[in-house]
């Protein structure tokens, strides 16, 4: 009964032999050799030369030897497909044979066999099998189509193998439905754009059936399928909801993670004034407890997967500290992923354990759990303002330890306690000083060395200290030659007199020794700003800090709903989407939230309150970034906030200088059209993106290399957003632009367009000589006269303006596309800003279309360039819309009524001769049915959504 | 899904490689691949989830054997960790323990259950009492048609645990209700925390296709059955308990505990595990450890620990062990303690304190001098915790089974007929006193 014998033939001549044997009339000898094959194949050799032999031995009604030799198959077939034919007779017949368990073997060795000349053999066996009257033989078909999809996937569709497929999710059999499901979903995976599982509500049904009857890994299937619907609306959700959560009691930890991440999804469509919602929060948190005692490496799983759901819905386990304590025989990996959970779940309620279990941390023996346990008890003193002090406390107390990679980590964590409690804690700085020397990582040291130029009127040494650590400056890593360098101007601008000399020093190392631009250009930055204007170097090196935030190490927001939607898969382990790590077409659809119900929702919830409720002027709170970042830190440290820095002196630009404009407002709009756009179009994802660890840095760290547009990007910070109205608008607040505010709109008189503007001088001088001039825009607007103001502007008094426009100005693709970028000249400086024109100013007045060509370009116009929009609530007929369009240039070509319906059909051209075509649906004499449907098509899509917005603006006003 | 799945030994040779997709590429890159980067890898095994060149590779470990599922695409990571405990259980039932000879003496049957549990990287059936009846290594060529059609129905069925037609001369049922108790306690005594994970496991050796149904002194349902008789859920609330979470074999109706709390299965033949438990609440600690460490001086510890059961006299503790870590520059112990016997190992750095019976509301005392090498190693010792094991004859969470009721309608036995056997074990999970 021992196989281990057939491992250790390792005599010369071996192949031979096993000839012989293979050939053997003796059965028993027969199975013997071919075992032996096998297992000279698992240990590697190369037995591939006996492949004619061994696929002689497969016509045998001895299952056990089929099986042996059906394996050997599967490795070798590839290497000789020429050989690999002769098994297909066998195969063909074995499909036909009378034992259920012979037919699915066949099929399923056959899709195995990746040959092209076998798999044109498998399609006619396969058609049969997956009618199969038994389903054992139905189940193992199912999967055999994804097996031929992946061999050619050409092939499966032309034989309508999937139509096939589709039909058994309509099975009688669980297993069958869940195998089927499976291969769909995989298949559908490598076509994201066809609806192969087409799930809609019966078949969501069928799945739900099956879901209570089939084994836990067809529940898994199921359920990962049932994910990727959207239900139409929240009743729906919730409904599925309800079948759903009895799964949470599964044994399969599986099971459970994946009914969690249906729950998760659809959650988002429930109201959060819904009983069944709060039902539904409360049912979570047990599963997700009872998770944390399976086998470890399933913990491992659980523990990453929680720490996503604890930063989308912090409120599912807010009461569940405890079971994230660290045991002390956990594995490494489970120990470092509760401490985290437990940092994001400390609060003020359980601080007082978290921060006993924290310190006990701190003296086990793993460097980088201790590590990152006293970095957690640095996070607690940020987030939990009331434990700082003991917090602070217990740093020191670990500082005294004097273990060097403690003390490294305390002193980082403690300059981020300083940033968040200024004034607070100086006094701890002796204590630091005493271990400066101690310090050999550069986070550790350019941390310390922030601290020493922070508070360099504190600490009597600060010069020779930030000398001492001069001396070997090139050997220094970049981010401590950027802190360094910092720290010693900021030494300077404190204490200019004894220091002169070795600011000097620092800024010729960093400009004329250093091969590192961002060094060279920070030098350089520092240089000017001191030789030209100390006090602006003052305002700019020294100014106040903006907070940090008290959450750290977040996941951006998009990318979290995003991972949310993979909870229990590779992705949730990574933290990373599948696009990061899977190659080819598989798994890069990104997958996406459904959208919140309600409007009002979006913005009370909480994860994305912040940025939806902010002003896009307004900067957030920066973030401390995650480990590593340090540099992007350092920038904001030093420039963080927004300091009102004339971008360019402004007595030597003329303001005719398009270059100058170019250049200069590409680098200061760059930045916020992105936050603009994020807000505007309300999608919190977006919107949430702005300012978060993750975008931090590299919003950071693309303009170091640009040297001075860094210091515009910050200067430009508050551009007041245009927004869609025809009243006038403030375009430019006083307090931006030096007391002159402008406010205005756009207009089209007599087939002209006309800027109309509002200057008010909220100063206290007159103000002067005002000129105007346009960024580079969609459509090539730009002034078709010179601004008119002829008088000066007395302080409180108000000018109104028209300017006439043109649209042969240069042309560049804005984002949004009606956004106009403006610079403003007068007697005081240059000022910018930007605005959003409405679209139907560019409707020009030839813009009836012949019917016929409608109906040609109509046609000619791709389906795909057809959008979709709903007009809601307007009380019009089908003549007072056509002549409200009318007079804004949009001409009905025809009018017809199908089915007790209105359609209109319209057209109308941009200046630059683009045409879009409108169909408009008015429903006349029904009150309660007062939506207009309107559908554009245009052969340059993106302007629909400007031209629908257009169309709502007249069609209400 | 899985692209492969290989087997090594210690040292990092594969015993068993079988690959199921193209994508994972060569197979001998992927299988060196994990030797080098997992098991050859000096430093302790950081994550169970290692990728290397863009190929996951899931892993774990039974005594010396790594079982490695390879793949390149976003797979169910719980999936994959719950299919290779699965593959474990399945050998384990098939071969007993899981060990390179056993592996190497039945390579053929696992490359036989390989195929059959894990299509194209799907798993399928994988309840060993529907694989038993088809993969045997015996071959099955005597089957009639019938069985055929039967095992292929039981494989893909609703019921694919149970097979039809078992028969029992006598019908006959074992219950353990198996209960592992948790502690941290710190020095002081206060609880940091504390919980209780219990499993059933049922033994059933029923005839036909039993309906089963099996109650416990749930608080919840003894709370809803209660709200007549206010007399008796006085009674019995006294005795319920509250139970965070459970989870239960694939057996039970799950839409059914949703709805009505009730647990109902058709069981599977012989020995499985009906459900898993967890609560927190009044908790019984069968043990409490109070600590005394006292440095005397730098080459000197003072230890004295004193142990208090805490359950009725009648019931008696068994194979109760105290462990009292030392630290690593311990040159020398002498220990006396009252009862049992206590051994210094210094292999383990540990005072290991050994009692073969206790009985309840007893106490128990043990002292220790600790010598210690003078060092100079800066780094202070860590003081892991004294950690307890032990096992008594009840139910620390205070679980009750209240019935198990069998029906079977079609064979001709009643629910009196059936033999049943109920058993509490309470064990020691991670019990431990800070000091």
């Amino acid at each position: 009964m021992t196989d281990s014998k057939y491992f250790t033939t390792t005599k010369k001549g071996e192949i031979f032999e096993l000839k012989a044997e293979l050939n053997s009339d003796k059965k028993e000898k027969k199975k013997e050799a071919v075992k032996k094959v096998i297992a000279s194949m698992t240990v590697g050799k190369d037995v591939s030369a006996l492949f004619p032999d061994v696929v002689n031995c497969m016509q045998t009604d001895n299952l056990e030897l089929k099986k042996l030799v059906y394996l050997y198959l599967m490795n070798y077939a590839k290497s000789q497909p020429d050989m690999a034919i002769m098994a297909v007779n066998t195969f063909v017949k074995d499909c036909e044979d009378p034992n259920p368990l012979i037919r699915a073997l066949a099929v399923r060795t056959m899709g195995c066999i990746r040959v092209d000349k076998i798999t044109e053999y498998l399609c006619e066996p396969l058609r049969k099998c997956l009618k199969d009257e038994d389903p054992y033989v139905r189940k193992t078909a199912a999967v055999c189509v994804a097996k031929l999809h992946d061999i050619n996937a050409q092939l499966v569709e032309d034989q309508g193998f999937l139509d096939t497929l589709k039909d058994l999710i309509s099975d009688s059999n669980p297993m069958v439905v869940a195998n089927a499901v499976a291969a769909l979903s995989e298949i559908a995976e490598s076509h994201p754009n066809s609806n192969l599982l087409d799930l809609n509500p019966q078949t969501i049904n069928k799945l739900l059936t099956a879901l209570n009857e089939c084994t836990e890994w067809g529940q898994i299937f199921i359920l990962d399928c049932l994910a990727n619907y959207s239900p139409k609306d929240d009743r729906e959700a919730q409904s599925i909801c309800e079948r759903v959560t009895p799964r949470l009691s599964h044994a399969n930890s599986a099971v459970v993670l994946s009914a969690v991440k249906v729950l998760m999804k659809f959650m988002e469509m429930l109201s959060k004034d819904l009983d069944y919602y709060g039902t539904l929060l409360k049912k979570l948190a047990p599963p997700l407890v009872t998770l944390l005692s399976a086998e470890p490496e399933l913990q491992y799983v659980a523990l990453r997967n929680i720490n996503l759901i604890v930063q989308k819905r912090p409120e599912i386990l807010k009461h569940e500290m405890k079971v994230f304590f660290v045991k002390y025989n956990d594995p490494i990996y489970v120990k470092l992923e509760k401490l985290d959970i437990m940092i994001r779940l400390a609060s003020q309620a359980n601080i007082a354990q978290v921060l006993a279990e924290l310190k006990e941390y701190a003296t086990e023996v793993d460097v980088d759990f201790v590590r990152k346990a006293v970095r957690a008890i640095g996070r607690c003193a940020i987030k939990v303002e009331q434990s700082a002090e003991r917090c602070v406390s217990t740093l020191l107390d670990l500082i005294q330890t004097k273990v060097n990679y403690v003390v490294q980590e305390a002193i980082i964590v403690i300059k981020d306690i300083f940033r968040k409690y200024p004034n607070k804690y100086e006094s701890v700085i002796a204590t630091l000083c005493e271990n400066l020397d101690s310090l050999d990582e550069p986070e550790a040291r350019a941390a310390m060395i922030w601290i020493v130029g922070e508070y360099a009127e504190r600490i009597d040494n600060a010069d020779e200290l930030l000398e001492s650590f001069l001396e070997g400056f090139h050997d220094e890593s970049t981010q401590v030659q950027l802190q360094l360098l910092t720290a010693i101007v900021k030494l300077f601008l404190k204490k200019p007199t004894e220091t002169q000399e070795l600011v000097q020093q620092v800024l010729s190392l960093a400009t004329q020794d250093s091969d590192n631009p961002d060094l060279r250009d920070r030098g350089y930055i520092y240089w000017r700003l001191l030789s030209t204007d100390p006090v602006a170097a003052k305002e700019v090196v020294l100014a106040e800090k903006p907070l940090i935030s008290e959450e750290t190490d977040l996941i951006e927001p998009t990318l979290l709903d995003e991972l949310i939607c993979h909870i229990g898969t590779l992705a949730s382990v990574y933290h990373k989407p599948p696009s990061a790590f899977v190659e080819g077409s598989r798994g890069v659809q990104h997958k996406r939230l459904p959208p919140r119900s309600g409007s009002n929702e979006s913005t009370e919830s909480p994860d994305v309150a912040p940025s939806a409720t902010a002003q896009p002027s307004e900067q957030q709170p920066a973030v401390i970034p995650s480990q590593g970042d340090l540099l992007g830190d350092l920038l904001n440290l030093d420039l963080g906030p927004p300091v009102n820095v004339p971008p360019i002196p402004s007595s030597t630009v003329q303001m005719g200088a398009m270059d100058l404009l170019g250049g200069g407002l590409d680098s200061l709009m760059g930045d916020e059209t992105e936050g603009l756009g994020g807000d505007l179009s309300g999608s919190p994802a977006i919107g949430a993106g702005y300012g978060t660890p993750a975008v931090m840095p590299t919003s950071l760290n693309a303009p170091i290399g640009g040297g001075l547009s860094e210091l515009f990007d910050l200067g430009g910070m508050g551009m007041p957003s245009g927004s869609f109205v025809a009243p006038k608008t403030i375009w430019l607040p006083a307090a931006k632009a030096k007391g002159l505010e402008i406010s205005g709109t756009f207009s089209r008189r007599m087939g002209h367009i006309y800027m109309d503007i509002s200057l008010m001088n909220k100063a206290m001088q007159v103000m002067t000589d005002f000129a105007i001039q346009f960024n580079r825009n969609s459509f090539g607007m730009a002034p078709a006269a010179p601004l008119q103001v002829n008088a000066p502007l007395a302080p409180n008094q108000t000018i109104e303006a028209s300017l006439p426009l043109n649209t042969v100005g240069p042309v560049m693709k804005m984002d949004p596309l009606t956004n106009l970028q403006v610079a403003v000249k007068n007697n005081i400086d240059v000022f910018y800003f930007s605005c959003l024109y409405p679209i139907n100013m560019l409707f020009v007045e030839d813009g009836k279309m012949d019917r016929q060509i409608f109906l040609a370009t109509w046609k000619d116009i791709p389906n795909e360039n057809e959008v979709q929009f709903q007009i809601k609530d307007c009380h019009l007929n089908a003549d007072a819309v056509t002549n409200k369009l009318q007079s804004n240039n949009i001409f009905t070509v025809a009018k017809r009524n199908v089915e007790g319906q209105d359609m209109l059909y319209q057209s109308l051209k941009l200046t630059n001769g683009i045409w879009i075509l409108a169909e408009l649906r008015i429903q006349p004499g029904n009150p309660n049915y007062t939506d207009l449907e309107l559908s554009l098509k245009c052969r340059a899509p993106e302007v629909s959504q400007h031209v629908f917005q257009a169309y709502e603006v007249i069609l209400k006003n | 899904m899985i692209g492969g799945l290989f087997i090594y030994n210690h040292k990092g040779e594969v015993l068993i490689s079988r690959v199921y997709r193209d994508d994972i590429g060569n197979r001998r890159n992927a299988v060196d691949a994990f030797r080098v980067n997992v098991i050859h890898a000096r430093q302790q095994v950081r994550s169970p989830v290692t990728n290397i060149a863009r190929t996951s590779f899931f892993h774990v470990k039974r005594s010396n054997i790594w079982l490695a599922a390879v793949t390149k695409q976003n797979v169910n990571a719980a999936m994959v960790f719950e299919f290779l405990y699965k593959m474990c259980d399945v050998m384990t039932s098939y071969f007993g323990k899981i060990s390179e000879e056993n592996i190497k003496n039945n390579f053929v049957l696992i490359y036989e259950l390989l195929d059959e549990i894990l299509d194209f990287g799907y798993p399928q059936n994988s309840e060993t009492g529907a694989l038993k009846t088809f993969i045997t290594q015996q071959g099955i060529k005597s089957q009639t048609k019938e069985e055929q059609s039967q095992i292929t129905s039981q494989v893909t069925g609703q019921i694919g645990w149970r097979r039809e037609g078992i028969k029992y001369r006598r019908n006959e049922l074992f219950l353990d209700v198996l209960e592992s108790v948790n502690l941290l306690m710190s020095p002081q005594g206060q609880v940091l925390s504390a919980h209780v994970s219990g499993r059933v496991v049922m033994k059933s050796y029923l005839s036909g296709m039993p309906e089963c149904k099996f109650g416990m002194n749930d608080k919840i349902v003894i709370e809803k059955q209660g709200k007549g008789t206010t007399d008796e859920s006085a009674k019995s609330g006294k005795q319920s308990i509250a139970i965070d979470d459970c989870t239960f074999h694939q057996c039970v109706r799950l839409s059914k505990f949703e709805s009505e709390r009730s647990i109902s299965f058709i069981p599977p033949d012989g020995e499985y595990e009906l459900m898993r438990y967890r609560t927190t609440k009044d908790i019984i600690l069968p043990f409490r450890v109070i600590p005394l460490v006292r440095e005397v001086g730098r080459t000197k510890l003072e230890v004295k620990v004193v142990i208090k059961s805490n359950f009725k006299p009648s019931l008696l503790a068994q194979k109760i062990e105290v462990r009292i870590p030392t630290p690593l520059n311990t040159s020398g112990v002498q220990v006396i303690c009252m009862k049992g016997k206590a051994k210094y190992k210094a292999s383990e750095n540990a005072i290991v304190w050994k009692i073969k019976r206790m009985a309840g509301m007893k106490e128990s005392q043990i002292s220790a001098e600790i010598e210690l090498l003078p060092t100079n190693d800066k780094k202070k010792w860590a003081r892991p915790p004294i950690s307890m094991n032990f096992e008594v004859p009840f139910a620390p969470s205070g679980l009750k089974v209240r019935y198990l009721k069998v029906f079977e309608p079609k064979l001709n036995y009643s629910d009196h007929d059936v033999i049943k056997w109920v058993r509490y074990i309470g064990r020691s999970g991670i019990y431990e006193t800070r000091c």
